[in-house]
C-alpha cells in the first residue's frame, strides 16, 4: 500500500523547461498552447473565491489522441496537469495548483453521434450542457442533468463533479447519465470505461470516475443517456409567508409518494433580486416562493397538480398557481436559474455554498443558515434544490469593505458545518475541490479517506492528475507527498 | 473550529469487521441465490455471515439504512408499510440479501424503468482486507464529497470488501403495476409507450409491464394489441449475456431478453465477459491494492480469467 512521491518532482512556473513547451507545441502545434501572461492568468481562476497558482503553460487539443499525447509529455517532464472546460467550477476545482499544464476541452465541442434508437449520444468533453439538449431535442429527446450553468457548462466538466440540476430529483446526477467514456489515463494511455451494454464486465470504472474531479484522468468522448421528452409537463408556483411553512410543503408532497422532477425553493432575498433582474412574476412579497415541476403520463401529471396544490394549501402556501404555457413556464425558469446572477444587484461579490441535508431537516438549517449570516453582518440569499435537501445559500458581500473576508470564509465554515451536524454531506453538486478539501476530515475517517486515496494511486501512481484537490494532504498510508497548503488567501 | 463528530458504527458492523479479521482467506455470504457467478470460491476460504437488520427508515426522506445480511423480502415488507420500494426486484427474495445483490449487481427486470442496482446505492460501509470498517457516500440523494467507492463495491463480487451495512434510495409504489402480453414488435413498442418499466420478448412473444396513475396505464396499454397477463414469463437460467439493445433483434434459439436494456436470459451457462487490457490491468491493480493478500473471495473475479 505505499505510493511513490512522484508530485514531488514537480517543478514550478519559473523553472519550466523550454523542452516541455517545445513537446506541447509539437502535439498541437504553436497556436494552441498559449503562455501569455495575461493568458495564464486567467486560466488561473475558476467561478470560486478560490485563488491557486498560475498555469505553466495552457493547452487546446481537439480530439483524444492529442490529449493523449500531451498527457505523455505532462508524464514525461513529471509536469502536473489540470484539465479544465468552461471554468465555471465553483469549489477551485480547475484551480492550477503546483503550476501545472491546464489542459482545456473547449476546443473538443463536437457531438460525435447520436443513436436516436438506442437513445444514446456520444460527445466530447467541451459540448455544452444545453447545447446537448438542443442538439437531441429535433428527436424529442433531451440529457436530463440540468445544473443551472447549463447555458455554459460542458459535460466533461458535469462529469468532473457529477454535476446535479433541478431536475436530478427525479432523474439522477450526472453518473445515472453516463453510460461509457473514453479516458486519457494519467501516464497518457487511453482505454474505455464502462459500456453501451448494460453489464461491461469488470469493476464499475465508470462510476468511480463520475465525479472524480479530474484526479484520476480526463475523459475525452462521453456516451450520454438520452432520455425522451415527457409527453405533459406542468409548473406550478406556489408561495408562503414562511420559509418552513414551504419546506413543510415540501416534505409533505414527498411523504405523499409523488416524485417531482424538480423542487426547486427561494426565499424573499432571492425572489427580490430576481423580481428586479427577470420580472418573472414571483411574487414579492413572499417570504418563500416554492417552484414545482411535473412530467409524464397526463392522468398522473392531472393528479399530482391537484394533490400538490391541495398538500399545499394545508400547508400554508397563500396561492399555487398552474404555469399558464410554456413561455411562463420558460420565464418561471429563466427567474430560477439567473438567481444567483442577479444577486450583481445586492452586492459586487457573492460566495455560493453546495451543501446536502436531510429534507426532513431543511428548515432547522435554513434557521441556523440565517442566524449565521445575521452574526457574521452578511447577506444571505437562499436559493436550493428543495426536493433533494440541497442548499445553496449564497453570501453576498463587497470585497473592499475591510475584513469582510474573513467573516465571509468563517461563516461559509460555520454553514458547511451546522449541514454536516444535521447529518448532511460536504457538497450536493460543486464537488469538493480546493474549498472543501480540509473539510474532508469532518465526513470521513483516516480510514475512510486512505481507502480513497487508494484509488487515486491505482490510475495516478505519481499524482500528477489535478494534484492537492479532494483528498486533503497525508491521506494516504505512508503517503509521501509534499503538504501542500491551501494559500493563505485562498477565498479571496 | 470544532471537527464534526463521525458517526460510530453500530455493534454487528464492528462484529463483522471482527470476524473478517485481517489475515485468512474468507467469503462472503448472503442468500447463496447467485453463487456461482464469477466462479466459485476456493474451498478453504471461511464463510463470513452478514449481520442483518433495518437500522433506520425515514418515508419522507425516501431512503433507508439497513444491514447486509436483510432480505430483500424483509426490506420490501418494511417499505411497503409506507407506500415505498427499493428497485431490487431480483428472484428468491425471501433468502436473497441486500449486500449479495448488490456485490453481484445485477439489476431485476424493471430496469428499463427504474434504472441500475448501482444507482439505488447512496452509502455502504464495507470491511476492508485489513479488516477496517470504511465508509463512503453519504445518507442524501445528492451528494458528491469524495471519490465514489459505492459504484466501485457494487458489482465488485466482494473481492475488494466486503459489504456491511448500506445506504438506499426509495422510490413511490406506482398505483398500479400491470403486466401485458401478446404478439408485437418490441423495438417499436418502446419507441411507442412512454417510459414503460419493462419489456420482455422471447423472440416471437411480447410482455410489457407498465405503471402508474390507472387512467395512464389504460392509455397506454391502449396504444398496443397486448392483453393482461399475470405476471413475466419464467427466465431461462443460468445464461445471462449483455449487449447493446439494438442487437438483441438477432437472438437465436431460447432466451428472453430485456428490451431497451440489452440484456438477455439464456439456458445455458455463458462465460464472464473479458476486458480490454489497459481497463483489464486498471482492475487489478484495485484488485492488487485493495487485497494485497487475495484474501477476499478467492476464486472469484469480475473479468474472465484468461
Amino acid at each position: 500500500m505505499s505510493r511513490k512521491p512522484g508530485a514531488g518532482n514537480v517543478s514550478g512556473g519559473a523553472g519550466l523547461s523550454r523542452t516541455l513547451i517545445a513537446d506541447l507545441r509539437a502535439v498541437t502545434g504553436p497556436d494552441r498552447v498559449l503562455g501569455d501572461p495575461l493568458e495564464l492568468a486567467i486560466y488561473g481562476r475558476d467561478s470560486s473565491l478560490c485563488v491557486g497558482d498560475e498555469p505553466s503553460v495552457v493547452v487546446f487539443p481537439t480530439t483524444t489522441e492529442e490529449v493523449a499525447e500531451t498527457v505523455k509529455v505532462c508524464s514525461r517532464h513529471q509536469q502536473p496537469f489540470v484539465a479544465r472546460g468552461s471554468g465555471t467550477g465553483l469549489a477551485g476545482n480547475a484551480v492550477p495548483l503546483g503550476n501545472p499544464v491546464v489542459i482545456v476541452t473547449t476546443m473538443m465541442n463536437e457531438v460525435l453521434s447520436v443513436d436516436v434508437s438506442e437513445r444514446v449520444a456520444w460527445v466530447q468533453p467541451g459540448v455544452l450542457n444545453l447545447d446537448l439538449t438542443r442538439h437531441v431535442s429535433t428527436w424529442g429527446l433531451h440529457y436530463a442533468p440540468d445544473p443551472s450553468s447549463q447555458q455554459v457548462c460542458t459535460i466533461g466538466g458535469n462529469v468532473a463533479t457529477n454535476s446535479g440540476g433541478p431536475h436530478c430529483l427525479a432523474y439522477g446526477v450526472t453518473s445515472a447519465h453516463v453510460l461509457a467514456m473514453k479516458v486519457v489515463l494519467a501516464d497518457g494511455t487511453i482505454t474505455q470505461l464502462g459500456g453501451l451494454e448494460p453489464e461491461p464486465a469488470g469493476y464499475d470504472l465508470r462510476g468511480v470516475f463520475v465525479g472524480s474531479e479530474g484526479m484520476l484522468g480526463i475523459a475525452t468522448e462521453i456516451a450520454v443517456r438520452l432520455m425522451p421528452n415527457p409527453p405533459e409537463v406542468a409548473t406550478m408556483l406556489l408561495d408562503f409567508e414562511d420559509v418552513s411553512a414551504g419546506a413543510a410543503t415540501v416534505s409533505a408532497i414527498i411523504a405523499d409518494g409523488l416524485v417531482p422532477a424538480a423542487m426547486e425553493m427561494m426565499d424573499a432575498n432571492a425572489v427580490e433580486v430576481v423580481e428586479a433582474f427577470v420580472k418573472a412574476g414571483f411574487p414579492t412579497d413572499a417570504a418563500a416562493v416554492l417552484l414545482v415541476e411535473v412530467e409524464g403520463l397526463p392522468a398522473g401529471v392531472k393528479a399530482a397538480v391537484e394533490t400538490i396544490s391541495e398538500l399545499g394549501q394545508r400547508s400554508g402556501a397563500r396561492h399555487a398557481r398552474l404555469a399558464s404555457d410554456a413561455a411562463e413556464r420558460d420565464l418561471w425558469w429563466k427567474g430560477r436559474k439567473s438567481a444567483f446572477g442577479a444577486v450583481a444587484r445586492l452586492a459586487p461579490d457573492y460566495y455560493l455554498h453546495d451543501t446536502v441535508v436531510p429534507r426532513t431537516r431543511l428548515v432547522e438549517v435554513l434557521e441556523k443558515v440565517y442566524e449565521i449570516a445575521e452574526r457574521y453582518d452578511l447577506i444571505v440569499v437562499n436559493v436550493f434544490h428543495a426536493g433533494d435537501g440541497n442548499l445553496h445559500p449564497l453570501l453576498a458581500f463587497d470585497s473592499r469593505t475591510e475584513g469582510v473576508m474573513a467573516s465571509v470564509h468563517a461563516a461559509g465554515e460555520e454553514i458547511v458545518l451546522a449541514s454536516l451536524a444535521a447529518g448532511g454531506v460536504l457538497s450536493g453538486e460543486h464537488g469538493i475541490g480546493l474549498e472543501k478539501r480540509d473539510l474532508m476530515p469532518n465526513l470521513f475517517s483516516p480510514a475512510d479517506l486512505a481507502a480513497q486515496d487508494l484509488l487515486r494511486a491505482c490510475f495516478d501512481p505519481a499524482g500528477l492528475a489535478n494534484p492537492y484537490k479532494v483528498l486533503p494532504a497525508a491521506s494516504g498510508c505512508g503517503d509521501l507527498r509534499p503538504q501542500i497548503d491551501v494559500p493563505e488567501g485562498a477565498w479571496v | 473550529m470544532s471537527q464534526a463528530v463521525l458517526r460510530p458504527f453500530c455493534e454487528p458492523l464492528q462484529a463483522l469487521a471482527a470476524d473478517v479479521g485481517p489475515c485468512d482467506p474468507v467469503v462472503p455470504a448472503g442468500g447463496r441465490t447467485q453463487w456461482e457467478i464469477g466462479g466459485l470460491p476456493d474451498p478453504g476460504a471461511r464463510e463470513v455471515f452478514l449481520p442483518a437488520g433495518i437500522l433506520e427508515y425515514e418515508p419522507a426522506e425516501m431512503t433507508v439504512r439497513c444491514l447486509a445480511g436483510t432480505t430483500l423480502a424483509e426490506l420490501a415488507a418494511v417499505l411497503a408499510e409506507a407506500g415505498q420500494m427499493v428497485p431490487l426486484d431480483l428472484p428468491h427474495a425471501e433468502v436473497a440479501t441486500v449486500g449479495g445483490v448488490l456485490a453481484v449487481g445485477r439489476s431485476g427486470i424493471k430496469r428499463l424503468g427504474y434504472g441500475p442496482i448501482r444507482d439505488v446505492l447512496l452509502q455502504v460501509v464495507f470491511v476492508t482486507a485489513d479488516g477496517e470498517l470504511v465508509r463512503s457516500g453519504g445518507p442524501t440523494v445528492k451528494n458528491v464529497s469524495g471519490f465514489d467507492l459505492c459504484r466501485l463495491m457494487v458489482g465488485s463480487l466482494g473481492t475488494l470488501g466486503v459489504i456491511g451495512e448500506v445506504i438506499l434510495r426509495c422510490f413511490p409504489r406506482p398505483a398500479v403495476s400491470q403486466w401485458f402480453s401478446g404478439e408485437a414488435d418490441p423495438f417499436e413498442l418502446l419507441h411507442r409507450l412512454y417510459r414503460p418499466a419493462s419489456i420482455l420478448w422471447d423472440g416471437s412473444r411480447v410482455w410489457l409491464c407498465l405503471e402508474g396513475h390507472p387512467a395512464d396505464v389504460d392509455a397506454q396499454a391502449s396504444l398496443t394489441s397486448l392483453e393482461p397477463c399475470d405476471g413475466p414469463p419464467e427466465l431461462p437460467s443460468p445464461g445471462r449475456v449483455s449487449m447493446r439493445p439494438s442487437e438483441l433483434a438477432s437472438l437465436k434459439g431460447e432466451f428472453v431478453a430485456e428490451v431497451g436494456v440489452g440484456v438477455a436470459h439464456l439456458l445455458d451457462p455463458t462465460p464472464a465477459g473479458s476486458l480490454e487490457a489497459r481497463n483489464l490491468a486498471l482492475c487489478q491493480e484495485i484488485k492488487q491494492r485493495f487485497d494485497p493478500l487475495g484474501r477476499l473471495n478467492p476464486g472469484r473475479s469480475v473479468w474472465a480469467e484468461l
